[in-house]
C-alpha cells in the first residue's frame, strides 16, 4: 500500500566529478510501498544518484536519508536495509542456486532459521526447488534474473534498487519478473527502478525523468501523460529528453 | 596503375537472384546446447531485416556465422552469392559488422580508429566520407579523443562509422540499441533508414519488440528456433486468436482475476493496459465484462484490439512450450 511516509528523502543533492556536475541539485521523496521509476537518457546521472542512495558513493553536498539513515554517516546501516540488483551484476556463476542464496543470506547477516525458511519459500515460489543444486551458469538468463531479484529481497529490505533489471529477457519472463515486483510491493517493500522499456514506466506509481543531471519531471504516469499531452510514457520521454 | 577495387558491387556480384543474404538449414551446437536449429531465411537486396528475440535466442551465433567468424555445424549460408565458409575472405570485404560488445581500439583516438578500419579495407576516409557524414559529424568534434573515453552513444556512432567506412553492401548489426535510452534508440533507427535508402542491405538484431515496426521484415527467434518470418504488418494480421484490451485502474489485481477466466490463453500487461488473449470466437466483450463484474471488477473496460509484435511473440512462445 502506498503511503505518504517517505522512505527516501533527497534534498539538494549535488555530486561533482571535478568540474563536471553529475547530479545538479536533486530533490525528491520516495514513499513507502511505492514503485518509483527513475528514468533518464544514458549519461543523465541516474547511476551516480543510485550509487549515492545505496551508500556506495558520497555526495558533494545536500541532505539525503535512505530507510531512516543518513547517507554521510550511516552507509553500513543503509546497506543492511536495502537490496540491490542490476542486469550486469547478479549472481556467482560457479556457485549453485542454493549456494548463492546461502552466501547472500550470510552477507545480509540473517540467522540460520530465518534463512532456511526464506530459502524454501523462495525456491518454491520460483519453481526452482528441483534445480537448487544446479550451477547458476547453467541456468537460462530469465531464471537468473528472477533469482537475482528474489535474492536481493531475501533479507526483507525496506527498499530494493533495481538498475535495468529486465534487459534482454524474453517478453514472458519480463512479465513474470514484474509480477515478482508487485508481490514484493504487497509485502511492503519499496521499489526503486530504472529501465529503458517505456512500457515498464507505465507500471510505476510515480516516475521521475532526469536530463543533464537534473530532475525535469516527476509525477504519476497518468499526470505526466496529461501534462505533456502524450498518449504514452514513450512520448512523454521523447518530449522531455530529446 | 592497377588499383585494387575492394568494393565493387558489380564485380563481386555472382548472385543471380535478389537475395543478399541466404541462410539454409544452418545448425549450430555448443556441446549439448543447440544454439541454432536448422534455420533458413533470406534477406533481399536493400532490405532492413530485423532479427528479434531475447538474449540466448541465437541471434549472435547466426550473425557470427554470416560474418565468417564462426563455423556452422550444418547447412550453408551466402552473402551476395558468396559462401560464408569457402569465400570468407571476399565475404569480409563486402560486409560491415558491428558486434554487440564495443570492439574498437580504446587506446586509439576516434579518428585513428576510423582511419585504421579504412586502411585495413584498402580505402580512405575521404573516399567514402559521404556514407558516414551524417553519423560521423556528430562525433567529429571529439576526433582526437581516445575511443575508450567516449560515452555510450558516441561509441555506438563511431562503431557504426567504422563498419561503414569500406562501403559494404551488407551491414550486420548485433543489438546496436541494447541498453540505449529511448531517444538515442529512435535516432539510431533513423540513421539505419538513411543507410537503407543508400541501398545498403541491413540485418539488425534487437531484444526490443517495439523496434519491429522499423523493419521491412522481421524474424522472431527464440531458443535457436525461427518462430516466424514476415513483415510486421503480416505477422499482426496472422494473429490467430482473439485479443482484447482491458483498461483498469489496478493492473495487477485485475490481471490476477483474469487469470481465472475460462479457456484463457494468456493475460499480459502491455504498458498501461492488459492484453487478454482467448481462443478465436470463444469470448465477447459481454462475456469478459460479466466475468470481471462477478469478480467485483467494476471500473474496467474491455474492447477488441489488434495484436502487437510482442503479443505475437508471446503467443508463439506459448505455442512452442505447449508442444514440447
Amino acid at each position: 500500500m502506498i503511503t505518504k511516509e517517505p522512505v527516501i528523502t533527497v534534498k539538494n543533492m549535488v555530486k561533482k566529478f571535478g568540474s563536471f556536475v553529475a547530479n545538479d541539485n536533486l530533490s525528491f521523496e520516495v514513499y513507502k510501498g511505492e514503485i518509483f521509476g527513475f528514468l533518464g537518457a544514458n549519461g543523465a546521472g541516474k547511476t551516480t544518484a543510485i550509487r549515492i542512495l545505496c551508500g556506495l558513493s558520497s555526495p558533494t553536498s545536500g541532505q539525503m536519508n535512505v530507510a531512516g539513515f543518513d547517507v554521510y554517516r550511516q552507509t553500513e546501516k543503509i546497506k543492511q536495509n536495502i537490496g540491490y540488483m542490476s542486469q550486469k551484476f547478479s549472481l556467482y556463476e560457479d556457485l549453485t542456486v542454493y549456494e548463492n542464496i546461502r552466501f547472500y543470506g550470510g552477507v545480509y547477516g540473517m540467522n540460520i532459521a530465518d534463512r532456511k525458511a526464506r530459502t524454501t519459500e523462495m525456491l518454491d515460489r520460483l519453481e526452482l526447488t528441483a534445480y537448487k543444486n544446479r550451477k547458476i551458469g547453467d541456468l537460462p538468463l530469465g531464471w537468473k534474473q528472477k533469482l537475482a531479484f528474489s535474492i536481493a529481497i531475501l533479507h526483507n529490505p525496506k527498499i530494493v534498487f533495481l538498475d535495468e533489471p529486465t534487459g534482454g529477457v524474453d517478453p514472458i519472463t519480463r512479465r513474470q519478473f514484474w509480477n515478482l515486483i508487485y508481490e514484493a510491493v504487497e509485502k511492503g517493500i519499496t521499489v526503486f527502478v530504472t529501465t529503458h522499456y517505456m512500457d515498464e514506466a507505465e507500471y510505476c506509481d510515480r516516475v521521475s525523468i532526469m536530463a543533464d543531471g537534473r530532475i525535469v519531471a516527476l509525477d504519476t504516469p497518468e499526470k505526466l501523460k496529461e501534462q505533456y499531452n502524450a498518449a504514452n510514457m514513450d512520448e512523454v520521454f521523447l518530449k522531455i529528453a530529446r | 596503375m592497377v588499383r585494387l577495387n575492394w568494393v565493387c558491387p558489380e564485380k563481386s556480384n555472382s548472385n543471380s537472384g535478389s537475395n543478399m543474404i541466404e541462410v539454409k538449414d544452418i545448425h549450430k551446437q555448443y556441446g549439448d546446447t543447440v544454439a541454432l536449429e536448422k534455420i533458413s531465411l533470406s534477406v533481399d537486396k536493400g532490405e532492413l531485416f530485423g532479427l528479434i528475440g531475447p538474449d540466448g535466442a541465437g541471434k549472435t551465433s547466426l550473425m557470427r556465422i554470416l560474418m565468417s567468424l564462426l563455423l556452422p555445424d550444418g547447412g550453408s549460408a551466402s552473402m551476395n552469392g558468396l559462401d560464408v565458409v569457402t569465400d570468407y575472405k571476399k565475404v569480409r570485404t563486402i560486409t560491415g559488422y558491428m558486434p554487440g560488445r564495443f570492439s574498437l581500439y580504446p587506446d586509439l583516438t576516434v579518428e585513428e580508429n576510423l582511419r585504421f578500419f579504412a586502411t585495413v579495407f584498402g580505402t580512405t576516409i575521404q573516399e567514402n566520407y559521404h556514407l558516414i557524414k551524417d553519423i560521423y559529424q556528430q562525433i567529429e568534434p571529439f576526433k582526437t579523443r581516445r575511443a575508450g573515453k567516449l560515452s555510450g552513444g558516441m561509441k555506438q556512432k563511431l562503431a557504426l562509422s567504422c563498419a561503414l567506412i569500406h562501403k559494404p553492401e551488407i551491414l550486420i548489426l548485433d543489438e546496436p540499441t541494447t541498453g540505449v535510452d529511448a531517444v538515442s534508440r529512435k535516432e539510431f533507427w533513423e540513421m539505419l533508414k538513411r543507410l537503407k535508402e543508400m541501398g545498403i542491405t541491413i540485418l539488425v538484431s534487437t531484444p526490443y519488440m517495439d523496434e519491429a515496426s522499423m523493419c521491412d521484415r522481421i524474424a522472431l527467434i527464440q531458443e535457436g528456433h525461427l518462430m516466424s518470418v514476415a513483415t510486421p504488418q503480416a505477422m499482426i494480421k496472422a494473429f490467430s486468436e482473439d485479443l482484447w484490451v482491458v483498461r483498469t485502474k489496478k493492473i495487477y489485481p485485475t490481471a490476477k482475476h483474469l487469470g481465472q477466466l475460462p479457456s484463457l490463453i494468456s493475460v499480459n500487461s502491455i504498458g498501461q493496459v492488459l492484453h487478454l488473449v482467448t481462443p478465436r470466437g470463444k469470448h465477447s466483450v459481454e462475456s469478459i465484462s460479466q466475468f470481471l463484474f462477478q469478480n467485483d471488477e467494476t471500473e474496467v473496460s474491455v474492447e477488441p484490439a489488434e495484436a502487437t509484435i510482442e503479443d505475437v511473440f508471446i503467443l508463439l512462445m506459448n505455442n512452442r512450450k505447449s508442444k514440447s
